[in-house]
């Protein structure tokens, strides 16, 4: 099924893009909705037919591996939440996976969000993954969930020296001052590791400017692709290591599967982009090449 | 009524009939797998208006119509009242409350903290700001406005200046040399994979030719000639080089959304693909 879907999409595409090369070195237009409706057959069918592409970690992302896979068992880690549903296509895969990576490690997982929208998706996140595949983690013992407080980087400037004159209670208006996984901890200072998945304001800069450069704490994220281009100039001396956009993501997924058997069915959603992906940018460079071309020949028949 | 009229009323009435009929059989699909009647025909319902709400959205690429703007005013409006919900909650409820009160504490069933006096400021501060829609108040707010404005700029600067300055700065002092052992140790040990000793002091000497090409570039005191305009013209390669980049992590970023909405749409809605 693969395989045709793999013909059928590049022969559509190909033909499609011959058809489109001929029209605009004649000289004629080509309407904006054409190229509209070129990326969407180039990421629907792949899509329908799970065209997917292998993919292999990278230094970067190889990074924030390794340093969860070699910290102790029942280190601190807290993934930051810094995102909204409309960028969640794209990041969530990567909070997916640092969460699954973390609890099968058996580190403890603090969750938290910068973003009020991060809240409820870090929910969503204990419902979909923490629930049905760790039924042993208990809420308060191995994993928390402590929401949002509004104040952007303000809130990180107040946790770097305490957590509890920002946050009373978790989301579920438990004390934190009577649950067991936030016995010894007093400020982010004492976390192992901190994961920022965002790609905003506040996000993964305000985590290296409040809390990971003063509090000497290594921090590590996933960027939506926008904002990664910003974000390298950290790396590595500021942050251990990045996922940049669904790429970042599929090589985590990638690398997990490698390494955990337990893993090797679990849903890899940035793994399965990046099939549409290629594809996308394959029609896209080649619209790239097509518009230069159009615009020499236009250049030529005006002399 | 004129053409155009009955046109959209026709449209509207093909929507309202492919909804109606998308909602049922959605229904019919998850009383199928087992489903609680009641709770097949709400999620059912809310797949349908989240496919219709997609589809609007992308209905714009078409040309503007009044069904991408309902969708996207409905968009903001959800977003807006999010926001306030959450924030009531966890901000006002979660950390004001505990700390002025326990008969409140003990209402909103939050657990009551030591009594804070200090926590009346931000109270007071935050009811100012609200004090902008009152015509005759609205001067007001400018004092909380002043306090964010103060207070943000005062954090940001020292922060910003560490972080992003200094610490920046000296991120840039690189070996140009990697784990240098002289030219024979190189060529014997010569590996292109991305931490061995050549592709890490290539790394090095991009930085460097970048930053400095670049920074010459953006120094106009004196006339781009000579070694200095070459190195400006190398600079000005290393933006364009930059800004490809950054398109192209733009197109990945714009299509992993299209491909979010269009599993949403084949897969929940249509159940095309598993």
């Amino acid at each position: 099924m693969s395989d045709i879907g793999l013909i059928l999409s590049i022969g559509v595409i190909v033909v499609g893009l011959l058809w489109l090369t001929i029209r605009s070195l004649t000289g004629r237009e080509v309407e904006r909705r054409i190229i509209f409706l070129f990326i969407g057959i180039s990421v629907a069918i792949p899509l329908l037919f799970n065209i997917t592409v292998s993919e292999k970690a990278t230094p970067i992302v190889k990074g924030i591996y390794d340093k969860v896979e070699n910290l102790p068992s029942g280190s601190k880690i807290l993934i930051s939440f810094d995102y909204g549903p409309s960028m969640a296509p794209e990041v969530e895969p990567m909070s997916d996976a640092f969460l699954r990576h973390a609890l099968a490690k058996g580190h403890k997982v603090f969750i938290m969000g910068l973003w009020a929208t991060g809240q409820s998706l870090g929910a969503a996140a204990v419902d979909k993954i923490v629930k049905p595949e760790f039924p042993d983690k208990v809420d308060g013992v191995d994993y928390i969930n402590i929401g949002y407080k509004a104040g952007n980087q303000g809130v990180l400037n107040v946790i770097i020296t305490d957590f509890r004159k920002m946050y009373a209670t978790d989301v579920n208006g438990v004390d934190l001052d009577s649950v067991e996984i936030f016995e010894n901890i007093r400020s982010l200072k004492d976390m192992d590791l901190i994961l920022c998945v965002g790609g905003g304001f506040p996000g993964i800069k305000e985590w290296v400017l409040f809390a990971a450069d003063p509090g000497n704490i290594p921090l590590a994220g996933g960027s939506a692709a926008v904002a990664t281009p910003l974000l390298y100039p950290y790396y590595p001396k500021q942050l251990i290591g990045l996922l940049g956009g669904i790429k970042g993501a599929a090589e985590y997924e990638s690398e997990m599967k490698k390494n955990y058997p337990r893993f090797a069915d679990m849903p890899t959603p940035g793994l399965n982009m990046m099939g549409p992906q290629t594809l996308a940018h394959m029609v896209v460079m080649a619209f790239i090449v097509i518009g230069n071309l159009s615009f020499f020949f236009a250049k030529r028949r005006k002399k | 009524m004129d053409r155009s009229r009955r046109i959209s009323l026709i449209i509207f009435a093909g929507i309202i009939i492919l909804f109606i009929l998308s909602w049922i059989i959605k229904s019919t699909t998850l009383l199928n797998v087992g489903t609680e009647s009641l709770l097949s025909i709400r999620d059912a319902f809310f797949i349908t208006f989240a496919a219709f709400l997609t589809l609007a959205i992308f209905s714009f690429l078409y040309k503007d119509n009044p069904y991408y703007k309902f969708a996207e005013h409905l968009f903001v409006g959800v977003s807006a009242a999010y926001w306030m919900c959450v924030g009531f909650w966890s901000t006002f409820v979660g950390n004001f409350i505990p700390k002025v009160s326990t008969t409140l504490s003990n209402f909103f069933e939050v657990p009551p903290k030591e009594f804070d006096i200090f926590y009346f400021i931000p109270l007071i501060l935050g009811l100012m700001l609200l004090m902008r829609l009152s015509p005759k108040g609205g001067w007001l707010s400018r004092w909380s406005l002043a306090f964010i404005v103060g207070t943000t700029a005062g954090l940001n600067l020292i922060r910003y200046l560490r972080t992003d300055f200094i610490t920046q700065v000296s991120n840039t002092f690189i070996p140009l040399l990697v784990d240098w052992n002289g030219i024979g140790p190189f060529f014997s040990d010569f590996s292109l994979s991305a931490s061995g000793q050549f592709v890490m002091t290539l790394g090095n000497w991009v930085i460097f030719i970048g930053v400095f090409s670049g920074l010459i570039y953006f120094f106009f005191s004196k006339e781009h000639k000579g070694f200095f305009g070459h190195a400006s013209r190398v600079g000005i390669w290393v933006l364009m080089i930059t800004f490809g980049a950054s398109f192209g992590y733009t197109v990945m970023g714009r299509v992993s959304l299209l491909v979010g909405r269009l599993t949403f749409l084949f897969k929940d809605w249509l159940g095309l693909i598993s």
